[in-house]
């Protein structure tokens, strides 16, 4: 079957490799932060055992010792002791399998910050957040990008002239800086749009018309934050492809041959448009990660901020599991760019294989 | 070539700013005495005649601080740069010109850290080395997480020459893998490595302030990007203190800009079918 269907084996083919990714991307994830010689647990007692006295700080270290999987533990849940009544500590192999069985479960361990909050209900919480804002802008700023840059391409003349060097700009400016720029500007001088936030304080989040217009207006700066570097930095690839392809002999002959002008246009606009979907892909995670700080200097209540305060609490379960579930949006996202580049590149449909 | 690019305004305007940032960062404290660890006066001064852009967070001079933190985002920029482009033109040249298992195997490599967001690794990497975050381990680690961009490009590039006849001239005579990568591959992408690099290090400059932000940058050191989380902790934009964050934010974006123009610009003089 797979032999007659070559769109399903390149999906089943992207499917595994981006499993494989995924193993990597956990075993990193679980890797570098014991990189350090800072413990998770030393860190958190550190901050806690202060005002604790001696037997409490030891049930309290334990406790922690085992949610993070750091010591062995038996069938019925207790930890295992040496002949001091220390506990025994995992080994990396089982601390390893401890993780990824927890991170199976959804279960990041709890939060040191906002203890007894789980980590992974402060993750549940800010998750829509990021994806409401940066799914729709990153869709939508590669369309108006990838329109624009093939616009200015074959037009040139003036607009290509005055349009390029500002793609240019947004391009270079980072997310962030164009997002403190907003703020000063539209929240702090003018004051038109609210400089913090993603809903008017006294609202509680639910589906009320009031909560949704709430949310509109304050979703309107870290949007355009996000979108115009976005817009720059697609334009400007898909600019340099339309021009490649309009130096191509298929369009100088059919241009001979009086095709036209929209047909010669759509032609070039889909075999540019392969590249950039690819781009995409491959350009995903940069673009998530610098929407992840604009959402941080907008107080946005998403993953940004979110990491932004596990950091500065060295709220080590929050972040790692923070990272994590990040990486995961960001497989799934390039996943789908995939499978649509399955669906609209003939290469792939007659069979011949992709190097990548 | 080199004459191209000096008729080329855009290389010019972007060279000249670059040229402009390293010598607000390394000659002008020769001329004058930058202190940025006295303190000068209150927290948020206005720009004034003995103080330009005003005081920060905790009263020091503003143009000193950025001065000594220009100095540091450079620094990291060119390190992280050259060690992205090494490793990453040592991967893409051995890939694209051997071809076959290993090239696919260093592809998928390459491919596979592509897709992990480098901020990512970043942050786990920054989090967990806690004090011993010196200037150069976050342009070492920026380095080693970025380079994944110029392995690609560059095997693309190395693998167009690998069928080229003087590639296969020199491997009848004899030469081994080294000699030819050395002699008859890497002379040919000189020009478009110096290019890599020179996006290498503005991703790199932009990374750091990126990490510094989130409140992991250096811990010996003032940059740009430590500038920006004081006055980000300290809510500088909500008191309107914009000298406190508009600065370090132009100088990012100004650095990123001149090396993007300088790439582009360069692209254009040695890919004519742009230029027209």
């Amino acid at each position: 079957m797979l032999k007659e269907n070559p769109t399903l084996r390149h999906i089943l083919g992207r499917a595994g490799w981006y499993f494989l990714t995924f193993l990597v991307a956990v075993t990193l994830n679980f890797l570098l932060p014991r990189l350090g010689d800072a413990n998770p647990v030393d860190v958190v007692m550190a901050k806690v055992s202060g005002n604790l006295d001696a037997k409490t700080a030891k049930e309290k270290e334990e406790g922690y010792l085992k949610e993070f999987g750091l010591v062995e533990v038996d069938a019925s849940g207790k930890i295992v002791r040496d002949a001091a009544g220390k506990p025994v500590k995992a080994s990396i192999v089982s601390q390893f399998g401890n993780y990824v069985g927890m991170s199976l479960r959804g279960e990041f361990g709890t939060s040191i910050h906002q203890y007894p909050k789980k980590a992974s209900e402060i993750i549940k919480t800010a998750l829509p957040w990021t994806i409401a804002l940066q799914l729709p802008t990153i869709i939508f700023g590669w369309i108006i990008g990838n329109v624009l840059g093939a616009l200015a391409a074959y037009k040139r003349g003036i607009f290509d002239r005055g349009f390029y060097p500002l793609a240019l700009l947004a391009s270079a400016v980072p997310a962030f800086c164009f997002g403190i720029l907003l703020v000063y500007v539209f929240a702090i001088r003018l004051e038109w749009f609210p400089p913090t936030g993603g809903y008017s304080e006294g609202l509680t989040q639910s589906f009320s018309w009031d909560f949704i217009r709430s949310a509109s207006y304050y979703y309107v700066l870290p949007f355009l934050a996000i979108f115009i570097p976005v817009v720059g930095g697609q334009a400007i690839g898909m600019r340099s492809m339309c021009i490649y392809e309009l130096g191509t002999d298929y369009v100088k002959y059919a241009k001979l041959l009086g095709v036209k002008e929209s047909k010669i246009l759509y032609y070039m606009f889909r075999n540019a448009m392969l590249p950039q979907l690819t781009g995409l892909a491959l350009a995903l995670g940069a673009m998530v990660g610098g929407s992840l700080i604009a959402e941080i200097v907008f107080s946005y209540p998403g993953l940004g901020l979110t990491i932004l305060t596990a950091i500065q609490g060295n709220d080590y379960a929050v972040i790692t599991g923070t990272t994590l579930l990040l990486t995961v949006c960001v497989l799934v996202a390039n996943f789908s760019v995939d499978v649509l580049i399955g669906f609209l590149d003939p290469r792939v449909a007659a069979g011949i294989a992709r190097s990548e | 070539m080199l004459k191209g690019l000096l008729k080329s305004p855009a290389f010019l305007l972007g060279a000249g700013l670059f040229l402009l940032t390293l010598v607000i960062a390394f000659v002008a404290p020769l001329f004058m005495t930058f202190d940025a660890k006295t303190r000068v006066g209150l927290a948020y001064l206005a720009p004034s005649g003995a103080h330009w852009l005003g005081t920060d967070h905790l009263g020091l001079d503003m143009v000193s601080r950025l001065v000594a933190g220009l100095r540091s985002s450079l620094y990291v920029g060119f390190l992280a740069g050259i060690v992205a482009t090494i490793v990453g033109t040592l991967i893409g040249v051995y890939g694209g010109y051997k071809g076959g298992f290993l090239d696919d195997l260093l592809t998928a490599f390459t491919n596979l850290f592509l897709v992990i967001p480098q901020l990512i690794l970043l942050i786990l990497l920054s989090a967990s080395l806690q004090e011993g975050r010196s200037r150069t381990l976050i342009a070492l680690i920026i380095g080693f997480t970025g380079w994944t961009w110029s392995a690609r490009a560059v095997r693309a590039q190395a693998s167009s020459l690998r069928s080229r006849d003087h590639v296969s001239l020199a491997r009848v005579n004899g030469y081994g893998t080294l000699g030819i990568v050395l002699l008859h591959i890497l002379p040919y992408l000189l020009s478009y490595i110096f290019m890599v690099f020179i996006l290498q290090t503005a991703i790199a400059i932009l990374s750091e302030a990126t990490i510094s932000l989130l409140g992991l940058g250096p811990y010996d050191s003032v940059s740009l990007g430590t500038i920006l989380n004081d006055a980000i902790k300290s809510e500088a934009l909500l008191d309107g203190a914009w000298w406190a964050f508009f600065p370090p934010m132009i100088l990012v974006t100004v650095i990123a800009f001149s090396l993007y123009v300088v790439n582009t610009a360069m692209e254009g003089v040695f890919n004519p079918r742009l230029r027209k």
